[in-house]
Parts: structure tokens; C-alpha cells; sequence
């Protein structure tokens, strides 16, 4: 009997309008928790934050690699300033895993490693094909995709581990347009850092009053939590061999061990959902798209 | 000629009116989920591309073929029969979008010009250049979140010809990466070739007016006598810190006529009339307006009051010119 590999978990990066000293003290927490074997950091949804914080990833990113962890430096999404696209070059050069989550990265990353974010648009075995061949080791699938499609692409590009955004807001879209400057009143030019108010996201309710999105700066989230919890052998039949937990202001350790224990067999799935659900979550807990459904289905009853 | 007008074509019959009302273009898809605009009762069968493309060669029209969504996991023969069929009807071009398919049409189909779809999101000289280098893409359609300054600073920059949206609906995310329909839905325009579908929309009405709701969320109440337009998920209305406003987008369309002058000397050589669920009248009437101010500014002439001339056929009676003013953002 071949030994079966671990599903392993993965930090994604942070996408909200945290300080510097908040990211400081959280990456603390994500070292010393011993959780994730893999850390993304950096700024993915607007250049405008990243000055507050280029200083303290250096510290961080010592920190984390200190402990044992993967680093993975992730590049903006919609990358569109002179500044911004040097920001990505740069990024593009170093020697550790980058995350690309915008086509501008992909040539100067030029055949080496890198993880493809979920906001590249990996839908199929195909894409996947062609960007193994130019360096992806990791395919973190757009969220939209079901499980069926996570299994077809893993099939057919072996060797590259397909991971699965399993916990956190969805990140569903990206503007141009920042959405907290306009709800304030502001250009974006000029936006004073607003979404800072919002670590979790701006919560987006329908004219009714029900909750239905999250706005953060110039990205749209769900304002239903996504929540996919399989067993190892649920996640490795679907030929998913990673899962992406999104930071919150939760307890995040806490989130990745109930996943851990769920992959392990140790904590049934009902009762992860439901310790889940005791958490000072942004929203309710939603699992749609993994299972070809909307996305703001709510959990399915294990 | 230095601008092309490249004009919709939902149906054979909208391909003939814009072919006969000035187009230089049009652009179309196949009956089916290779196509982003995959409504019942759009696109063409093979056999109906084949007989608009002699329709519009025969009089000096190009005819482009989308097929610019992202091919399911597991099953991508539609796709590849799609470009099998464009090129075997004599398609000047194929639009596209999903590396998968780019990366099929290089490889099978040398003969077939390669443009790079809006669903590809490329707004950057990196991202378009590694489409022309990877494929050999000649053209490629810009994001609508493009300032004119940004475009005219990435035409500097790239060698490839560049395409722009001057008119119809206006999408404010990067097109491409928005997954707000299939949150609500299930559908969206990256798996399914369509945005906010119709049948997932309700209307109920009461004496305080409508109510559209999409996959049951509330997403516009208008008065009995105020204009409304489709309920499109990002121009609706939403409570966000206790105030209610069109948050993503106002329900307006975009109409950059009066920046046509400033897009050519941009240095973009296409523009493009958005509009494929548009009726034959519409599509004549738009691209009969905006044939006029391309040659209008072609000739240096004053391209006349186009926006006032097209302010009638917008959604909701409202217009703007979107991402091309910084001031949208």
C-alpha cells in the first residue's frame, strides 16, 4: 500500500486594508501557529496601500521562513500604473514561489515557478497545460469552477497540485473603479484610504435588506463566507492536493486546524461547520460553487 | 481608412443591417456556450455565418467570430469545432479569450487571425505582448477601465492594434474576472456565456412600482413612471452604510462618440459598438450615427452632435462616457 500524500493548507494573502502593524502581529500568530505549511503575502487588490506596508515584509516573510513555512510573494491583480507594473516586475524576479494573478507577471517570470492565483483564468486543462509548461507548480482555481472541473484539470496536468479556495469572502470581481471612494464620496485618486475601515470588507445588502456582497476598494466580494470542508480523501478524489484558507479578522489558526482535523478524520465535518459558525464571521457560511451550484447556496448539511 | 467601425451582429438579420448602414465590421458568434453572448434567440449556425460572411465581403465588410468564452474542463470540442468552423466560413478574424483556445487556434489554425478578446482582461504592454508573442495576437480589445491617457500612453507601448468600446452597455469590472452573476445564479459569462440571465429574472409589481429581483435578490425598485433599464446585477441598487445607490454603476450606457477625435489619436484602430441582443433597427440606426462621426472626424470635420443624435437608444435614457473621463473612478 503507497502511502497517501497530505492535503495540505495553504494562507492565501491578505486582501483587505490591514496596517502594517496588524499584518505585523498576525504574521506572528501564522508563524508561531504552525498551521500552514505555505504563507502568501503581500498586496494583491490595490497599489495604493501597498507603501504603508512594503516595510514590514521583509521582517514578516523572515518570520514566517524562520518557522519552517513556504512563502509565496503574491503580485497585484489589475496591475495598471507604472509603478504598479515595476512593483510586479520586481516581484516577478525573486527567487521564491510567486503567486501571478494578472497575465502583466507572466513574461517576466519567464519559465520559472510560480502559483496561479484565482484571479488568473485557469478554466480548464488546457490553460493549466499551457501554464505548466511556462512554470506553475501550483493552480489555484477560479472560485467559480466546481469540483468536477478541479478533478478534470488534475487528471490531465498530473503534475501540477491544484488547490481549491476553501475558506473566506469570495474574491468574485475587480474594478477599475473603487467602490469605498464612491460610496464616500471620492475619486479614487484621492481616496484617503477608507476601505481601511473595513478589515473584513464592506458589507453590500440588497434593497431589502438581505446580505448579498462585500465591497473592498476596488474588489467585490461575496459576503457569504465560503466554507469547503472535505476529508483528505474527499479532496484527493477530486484530485485537490490544497486548500486556500482567505484571512479574516478570526482567529485564523483556530480556522486552519478545524480544517486540518476535518482532513484528517479527527473532527467530523458537521461539527467543524458548526464551530465555524460560533466564530466571529463576516457573513453565513456558503459552499455553492463547489458544488455546481451559485455560489451564495448556503453549506450543504454534512 | 485608419479607424474601423466594428459593429454587432446578434442575427443574420442585424449582420445585413449593419453591414448596409456603414459598418467596416461586424462581429458575431456561434448558437451556442463558445460565445459570450449565448441569449436564446442570438448568434448563427455554421451554415448562417458562412452566408453573412459572403453577404458582407461582398461588400467590403470584415466579419469577426467570437469565441471568447472559457472552455469547460473536461469538454472543450465545442470550442475547438467553433474555430474549425470560423475559419472553414472565412472568418477575417477569431476573438478569443481562454488561453486554452488561443493556444489551440495557434497551434491548429496558423491561417486564422487571432484577436484577443475583452474577456481577456489585458490591460497592460506585459499582458498584451505576451499574447502577441505566445499566439501571434494582432489585435486586442481593451478593458473598459481604461482612461484615453492610458490608452494612448499603452498604444505607445505595444505593437499589436488596439480595439475600444464606444458605445452600448458598459461593464465596470474587469471583464473576464467578474463572477458576480454566478454568485447569484449559477451562470456568469466566463462559464456560461452569459450575465445577469433573463431567466433568473423576476419582476413584481405593486403600486409603489417594480421590483427586479436576479436569483431572488432584490436588485431595483423603480417608481411606475420611472425609465428602467435590464437588471443588470452591477448597475443595481444596494444599502451599503445605511444608504441606498447604484454602488458599481450607475444603470447608464456608455456613448464615447464625442471622444471618437481623441481615440484616433490615441492611436486605437478599431471601435467598437457593443450591442449583439440589439434588434436590426437599433444596430442600423447606432452604426448609421457613428459611420457618420468616423468620417466625420476622419475627414477633420466637426463629428456633429452624435452624443444628442444617440441619446434615445440608451439604456434608461442615460448616457456617459464611462472609464475614458478619469473621473469615473
Amino acid at each position: 500500500m503507497t502511502a497517501v500524500p497530505a492535503v495540505r493548507l495553504t494562507l492565501g494573502p491578505v486582501l483587505f486594508n490591514w496596517s502594517a502593524e496588524r499584518l505585523a502581529a498576525f504574521y506572528r500568530d501564522v508563524a508561531a501557529a504552525g498551521v500552514f505549511d505555505r504563507v502568501h503575502v503581500g498586496e494583491v487588490v490595490c497599489g495604493k496601500r501597498a507603501p504603508f506596508t512594503d516595510a514590514i515584509w521583509p521582517e514578516v516573510i523572515a518570520g514566517l521562513e524562520a518557522a519552517g513555512i513556504e512563502v509565496v510573494l503574491s503580485t497585484l491583480a489589475l496591475p495598471s500604473t507604472p509603478r504598479e507594473r515595476a512593483s510586479v516586475a520586481a516581484t516577478a524576479g525573486d527567487d521564491r514561489l510567486i503567486e501571478i494573478d494578472d497575465v502583466t507577471a507572466l513574461p517576466a517570470r519567464a519559465g520559472r515557478p510560480f502559483v496561479a492565483g484565482p484571479l488568473l483564468n485557469v478554466y480548464n486543462e488546457g490553460a493549466a497545460a499551457f501554464l505548466a509548461a511556462r512554470g506553475a507548480v501550483t493552480l489555484c482555481l477560479p472560485v467559480e469552477l466546481p469540483l468536477a472541473a478541479a478533478g478534470a484539470i488534475a487528471a490531465a496536468c498530473p503534475g501540477v497540485e491544484v488547490e481549491l479556495f476553501a475558506f473566506g469572502r469570495l474574491p468574485l470581481a475587480l474594478s477599475g473603479r473603487c467602490y469605498h471612494a464612491r460610496l464616500a464620496g471620492l475619486a479614487k485618486d484621492s481616496c484617503r484610504f477608507v476601505c481601511e475601515r473595513d478589515p473584513d470588507g464592506l458589507a453590500v445588502d440588497t434593497l431589502e435588506g438581505r446580505p448579498f456582497l462585500a465591497a473592498n476598494g476596488v474588489q467585490t466580494l461575496s459576503h457569504g463566507v465560503h466554507a469547503f470542508l472535505p476529508t483528505a480523501a474527499e479532496a484527493e478524489a477530486a484530485g485537490i492536493r490544497r486548500l486556500r484558507l482567505s484571512p479574516h479578522t478570526v482567529d485564523m489558526a483556530a480556522v486552519g486546524r478545524l480544517y486540518r482535523a476535518v482532513l484528517d478524520g479527527t473532527t467530523e465535518r458537521a461539527e467543524a461547520l458548526g464551530a465555524l459558525s460560533a466564530m466571529a464571521l463576516p457573513g453565513d457560511l456558503v459552499d455553492g460553487y463547489v458544488r455546481g451550484a451559485r455560489g451564495c447556496a448556503p453549506v450543504a448539511a454534512a | 481608412m485608419s479607424l474601423e467601425l466594428v459593429c454587432p451582429a446578434g442575427t443574420p438579420a442585424a449582420l445585413r443591417a449593419a453591414v448596409e448602414a456603414g459598418a467596416h465590421a461586424v462581429y458575431c458568434g456561434f448558437r451556442d456556450e463558445t460565445n459570450a453572448r449565448n441569449f436564446p434567440g442570438l448568434n448563427f449556425s455554421p451554415a448562417e455565418l458562412a452566408e453573412g460572411i459572403r453577404f458582407a465581403h461582398a461588400r467590403g465588410v470584415r466579419v469577426l467570430v467570437a469565441v471568447n468564452t472559457f472552455a469547460t474542463a473536461g469538454a472543450m470540442e465545442p470550442w475547438r469545432r467553433a474555430l474549425a468552423a470560423a475559419e472553414d466560413a472565412g472568418a477575417d478574424a477569431v476573438i478569443l479569450a481562454d488561453l486554452a483556445v488561443l493556444d489551440h487556434a495557434a497551434r491548429h489554425h496558423p491561417g486564422l487571425r487571432l484577436h484577443l478578446s475583452v474577456q481577456a482582461a489585458a490591460a497592460t504592454p506585459e499582458a498584451i505582448g505576451f499574447y502577441a508573442d505566445a499566439f501571434g495576437v494582432k489585435r486586442v480589445v481593451l478593458p473598459r477601465v481604461l482612461t484615453v491617457e492610458e490608452i494612448a500612453a499603452l498604444n505607445r507601448a505595444v505593437t499589436v492594434e488596439t480595439e475600444v468600446f464606444v458605445f452600448g452597455g458598459l461593464c465596470p469590472m474587469a471583464e473576464g474576472r467578474c463572477a458576480l452573476s454566478s454568485y447569484a445564479t449559477g451562470r456568469s459569462p466566463n462559464l456560461s456565456g452569459v450575465c445577469s440571465p433573463p431567466e433568473h429574472v423576476v419582476y413584481e409589481d405593486d403600486a409603489g412600482g417594480r421590483t427586479a429581483r436576479l436569483g431572488g435578490f432584490a436588485i431595483e425598485r423603480t417608481a411606475p413612471d420611472e425609465p428602467a433599464g435590464y437588471p443588470t446585477l452591477c448597475k443595481g441598487r444596494f444599502v451599503a452604510e445605511g444608504r441606498t445607490t447604484h454602488l458599481f454603476e450607475d444603470p447608464v450606457s456608455l456613448n464615447a462618440a464625442g471622444l471618437v477625435g481623441r481615440l484616433a489619436a490615441a492611436g486605437v484602430t478599431a471601435l467598437k459598438i457593443e450591442g449583439r441582443q440589439r434588434g436590426k433597427g437599433y444596430v442600423a440606426e447606432v452604426v448609421r450615427t457613428f459611420r457618420a462621426v468616423v468620417d466625420a472626424v476622419e475627414a477633420g470635420r466637426d463629428p456633429v452632435a452624435a452624443e444628442r443624435l444617440l441619446a434615445g437608444l440608451v439604456e434608461g435614457g442615460r448616457q456617459t462616457a464611462g472609464a475614458y473621463r478619469k473621473t469615473w473612478r
